[in-house]
């Protein structure tokens, strides 16, 4: 047993789940208790999305522990395949119900006789792999499927495409920023004269997977989704993958220069050097801008950073090489993924922190007091209690990191994106000198008008009390308007009584 | 739909695929209630992720509940329970040192049969920290109901008239002798004989405190007296219980609280409709007050004067329609309030319904559908959320109560919706707060009318025209 009180990564479902339903016209079906579908919440409200999410629970409850789930799973599977004309449902199970051991396979197979859709079970160790190990396995597990349902029949493309194209692997469902950057992605690939010949999974349709192996390579722009695939790839048919991660302009010209080489390996001519260039120095600001008199007071502030290894790693490069900000630590709690990381990022930090452990890493700020923190929803948290600015730069993904605006973190654009967050995180430019001069913003004590002198209205202890207990931000209209309701009234104390039936009468 | 009006509510049982929170999200509210305790989920991370993440709980500056995350070794049965979770309490203990640990089991506790019940009394002689044991799981119980396991296992921690329990009263006495210091004796006694004389009287179900204050003065106001609520502010102030006491439920969904108060506590249950909406409220003292053999005073004009105030938003409502896709077992309580208010309530879905328990309220709801001439709604127990959205589909009511997964796709499709969690969360009881609950209703209504003074529809295009 482990005491948690936060998760940086959810359970695997989760991610098998964001793969299943990001792709169109897949329905998973959860073999688990009623509320383990809280997915469908998480969908449904962060990402706004306008149609009902496509998971059902086929609901466990004392029936089916008492007697095994039966009929009922197989049932709901087919019930699905009438009622939404899926391609493909994905059963799994949960945590909880995987302690069942029951053979879900089993089910999988009669229920693909009667169903006009493929069926499968997500294969996942619930206990062993986390959310994004998941969705990492359930998409190779899927591309798998139908590449190797393509083969039997017969029915895989021969060849590439005519023009250099690319697969881009990994944009899903509650994703950190993945609808953004995959618009910048497109842009990019567009503006490299390269054909992008499917994304996968998000809004791919799997009857397409068999033309995967047309594209010239495979770009894998996160870590956490999409490396397994690529890998599977590669190893069936020789496509190769490019995993550098295309976020902040060193890493994104790097990537560049290897799709580049990777095009011209298979017998294409490119140069995007002159493109590299006149993006760096033009089109994104950000290079400029950390050479801008702005950025100077930046120099040799402290900072740490934390986050999945993707985000983690390339904002560490991006701080310590692009902005000459000084990394204390960097972090991440991709622990299966330890490796890479300190790889990565050994020599842009002093010290790297592989843990799980939210209370570690907030002791290890605390410990630094760095004047910016890089993290995750749960570190601004803690820098909002240390009184240091954070910039979210990784999943868990909350409803702010579905903004409305454009803001994506790879690419030129994303170059920009990350350049502001860097510079906003950070006390300003003059604001820093001000402050120093002068010691704050508010110096002075607030001077609160009080009521009117005349009156004599008093507010007994109880009532006193409840006011109290009235949350801050409304606390202030409640008083006022019990008060004007007591002298319209011609109360001279407020008491509770007074109080509710100024509620009742004007709604304070 | 309507083919004939039936004259008794219609129940059906789909025993569908629904969405609902799992039991467990009654920690959310009931920790900060009982400000001197620990919740304990011991679950996976799938419990865990739920409530970070649905719940929107995320356990920052002074955490006062955790997961107890089952790995692969408790699963297995490798490693000691007992031994695993006093390592967790102790740590609990050094860290918080609440006044009560509440473990939450969960559907994993259930399904690998760890015998929380039988680890807690050993654990709590060992750390000296009383432990309660709930079984909020999902196999059972749907998401309010997981305070209903949380109050049941807590009934049986009231003090009963023990030596203890004495003591601790006199010493009580003493507190109140001292604040009354200064006051004089007859003033004193005035406070105590503005109540009727009347057996002990208990309330249950966790309401915010300032709800609490407005319901024990609704009902001081008859001259009734509440000894106590179940669950306190504090662990150590839980009520005390003795046979023959009287007690009553302010939230639907706490059955087995009040089986277990009649059947273990041998206290006796006042059946009312419960105290949401004037209509609700009214009907929940009288019903008290005509057990305690007390002539209700000033409800009539109470009640009205609640009506008139609501008259603008009552204005909105009349006449539309509602259906509830059923979440948090507030269902017909809503309902029946709101079909006084002049609605029209075609379905109400509900995970679970004890017919016993709810019998007083489903006898208003019946009552209320006659005296305002409206068709009887069906009432689907454990509702298929597939076929009520073809429903809806049919029906296209006004509003459409929900849970949060179906909220934004039903919004897509020109219906409007409304949060049923919110009504879970603010405060709804009382004739206080009556307003607050069409304040909540009518908001998708009022949003639709202002975006449409807005000019919404023709916001771009009748530039177009030109």
């Amino acid at each position: 047993m482990k005491l948690a009180y936060w998760m940086y990564a959810g359970p695997a479902h989760i991610g098998t789940l964001r793969v299943s339903s990001s792709f169109k016209n897949v329905h998973a079906i959860m073999h688990a208790p009623i509320g383990d579908d809280y997915f469908n919440v998480m969908r449904s409200m962060l990402e706004r999305d306008r149609n009902f999410t496509p998971v059902t629970i086929s609901s466990v409850d004392r029936n089916v522990l008492a007697r095994g789930s039966q009929e009922k799973v197989v049932d709901n599977i087919t019930r699905k395949d009438v009622e939404e004309h899926p391609d493909l449902i994905v059963l799994t199970p949960t945590c909880t119900s995987s302690i069942l051991q029951e053979d879900l396979e089993n089910f999988v197979e009669r229920a693909s006789i009667e169903a006009k859709a493929d069926v499968m079970l997500a294969d996942v160790n619930h206990y062993r792999v986390n959310e994004l190990q998941a969705a990492d396995i359930t998409l190779r597990q899927i591309v798998q499927l139908y590449i190797e349902k393509a083969r039997k029949k017969g029915d895989l493309p021969e060849g590439k495409t005519q023009k250099p194209s690319v697969n881009i692997i990994g944009i899903s469902s509650l994703g950190f920023h993945n609808h953004h950057d995959c618009t910048e992605l497109k842009k990019l690939m567009t503006d490299l004269g390269i054909e992008v010949n499917a994304v996968i999974p998000e809004g791919a349709s799997v009857l397409e997977l068999k033309n995967l192996p047309r594209a010239w390579f495979n770009l894998v722009p996160y870590r956490e989704l999409g490396l397994m695939t690529g890998r599977y790839l590669e190893q069936e048919f020789g496509m190769p993958y490019i995993d550098i991660t295309p976020m902040g302009v060193v890493e994104t010209a790097r990537c560049i220069r290897k799709i580049q080489q990777v095009i011209n390996a298979q017998g294409g001519d490119v140069d995007y050097e002159d493109f590299i260039n006149d993006q760096t120095l033009y089109v994104s600001q950000a290079a400029w801008f950390s050479r801008s008199i702005d950025c100077q007071n930046l120099t040799g502030k402290k900072a740490v950073v934390f986050g999945d290894s993707t985000h983690a790693a390339a904002m560490t490069k991006v701080l310590a090489r692009e902005m000459g900000i000084h990394v204390v630590w960097a972090g991440t709690y991709c622990k299966y993924d330890a490796d890479w990381f300190r790889e990565q990022v050994s020599e842009y930090c002093d010290e790297i922190i592989v843990t799980e452990d939210h209370g570690q890493i907030g002791d290890a700020i605390a410990r630094v007091e760095p004047s910016a923190i890089f993290g995750t929803q749960m570190e601004r948290h803690v820098g909002k209690r240390l009184n240091i600015p954070c910039g979210v730069i990784a999943a868990p993904v909350h409803i702010q990191n579905f903004p409305i605006g454009y803001k994506p973190f790879l690419g030129y654009e994303g170059t920009n994106q990350v350049a502001d967050l860097v510079y906003n995180s950070f006390t300003l430019g003059m604001e820093d000198h001000l402050l120093e001069i002068f010691g704050g913003h508010d110096t002075k004590e607030v001077i609160t008008k009080g009521i009117s002198a005349d009156s004599d209205l008093g507010w007994n202890k109880e009532a006193q009390a409840e006011l109290n207990k009235v949350p801050g931000f409304v606390r202030g209209k409640v008083k006022r308007n019990t008060e004007k309701f007591a002298r319209d009234r011609g109360f001279s104390v407020i008491t509770l009584e007074v109080m509710y039936a100024a509620k009742e009468s004007v709604g304070a | 739909m309507t083919i004939a009006q039936p004259d008794s509510l219609n129940f059906e049982c789909e025993t569908g695929n629904y969405h609902t929170f799992c039991p467990i999200s009654c920690v959310a509210w009931l920790y900060q209630k009982i400000e001197d305790s620990f919740f304990l989920v011991i679950g996976t991370k799938t419990c865990g992720y739920f409530l970070q993440n649905a719940m929107g709980v995320m356990i920052f500056a002074e955490p006062r509940y955790a997961m107890a995350e089952l790995e692969e070794g408790d699963i297995s049965a490798q490693l000691n329970d007992y031994e695993e979770l006093k390592r967790l309490c102790d740590q609990i203990k050094r860290d918080r040192n609440p006044s009560v640990i509440v473990w939450i089991g969960t559907c994993t506790t259930e399904i690998i049969k760890m015998d929380l019940e039988g680890l807690a009394p050993r654990l709590e002689a060992e750390i000296g920290i009383p432990i309660v044991v709930a079984r909020a799981n999902g196999l059972d119980y749907a998401f309010t109901q997981g305070e209903d396991t949380v109050l049941a296992a807590m009934a049986a921690r009231c003090p009963d008239k023990s030596p203890l329990a004495e003591a601790e009263k006199n010493e009580r006495n003493a507190i109140s002798k001292l604040l009354n210091f200064g006051r004089k004796k007859e003033d004193v006694a005035t406070a105590e004989a503005e109540y009727v004389d009347h057996p002990p009287f208990v309330l249950f179900g966790s309401l915010p405190d300032p709800v609490v204050t407005q319901l024990t003065l609704e009902l001081k106001k008859q001259g009734i007296k509440v000894s106590g609520w179940l669950p306190a502010k504090r662990y150590t102030e839980l009520p005390v219980l003795e046979e023959g006491y009287y007690v009553s439920g302010v939230n639907p969904f706490l059955s087995r609280t009040a089986t277990t108060l009649m059947r273990r506590r041998k206290c006796k249950l006042i059946g009312a409709p419960f105290p949401i909406g004037p209509d609700g409220t009214r009907a929940w003292i009288e019903k008290i007050c005509s057990v305690f053999g007390i002539e209700p005073k000033g409800l009539d004009e109470r009640e009205a004067q609640i009506w008139a105030s609501m008259e603008d938003y009552l204005q909105l409502i009349r006449g539309k329609s509602v259906f509830f896709m059923g979440d948090n077992l507030l269902e017909i309580s809503l309902a029946r309030f709101l079909v006084r208010c002049g609605m029209t309530v075609p379905e109400i879905g509900i995970p679970y319904m004890d017919k016993r328990y709810q019998a007083a309220e489903l006898a208003l709801l019946e009552k209320t559908c006659h005296e305002m001439n409206v068709p009887l709604p069906t009432i689907v127990e454990k509702p298929d959320n597939y076929n009520q959205i073809q429903r809806i589909k049919q029906l296209t009511p006004d509003l459409v109560i929900t849970g949060m997964a179906h909220a934004n796709p039903l919004e897509a499709r020109g219906i409007n919706t409304k949060w049923s969690v919110e009504f879970t969360f603010a405060q709804i009881h009382g004739f206080t707060n009556a307003r607050d609950i069409l304040e909540l209703v009518t908001r998708p209504l009022r949003r639709n009318n202002s975006l449409k003074d807005l000019g919404w529809e023709k916001l771009v295009k009748e530039e177009a025209k030109v």
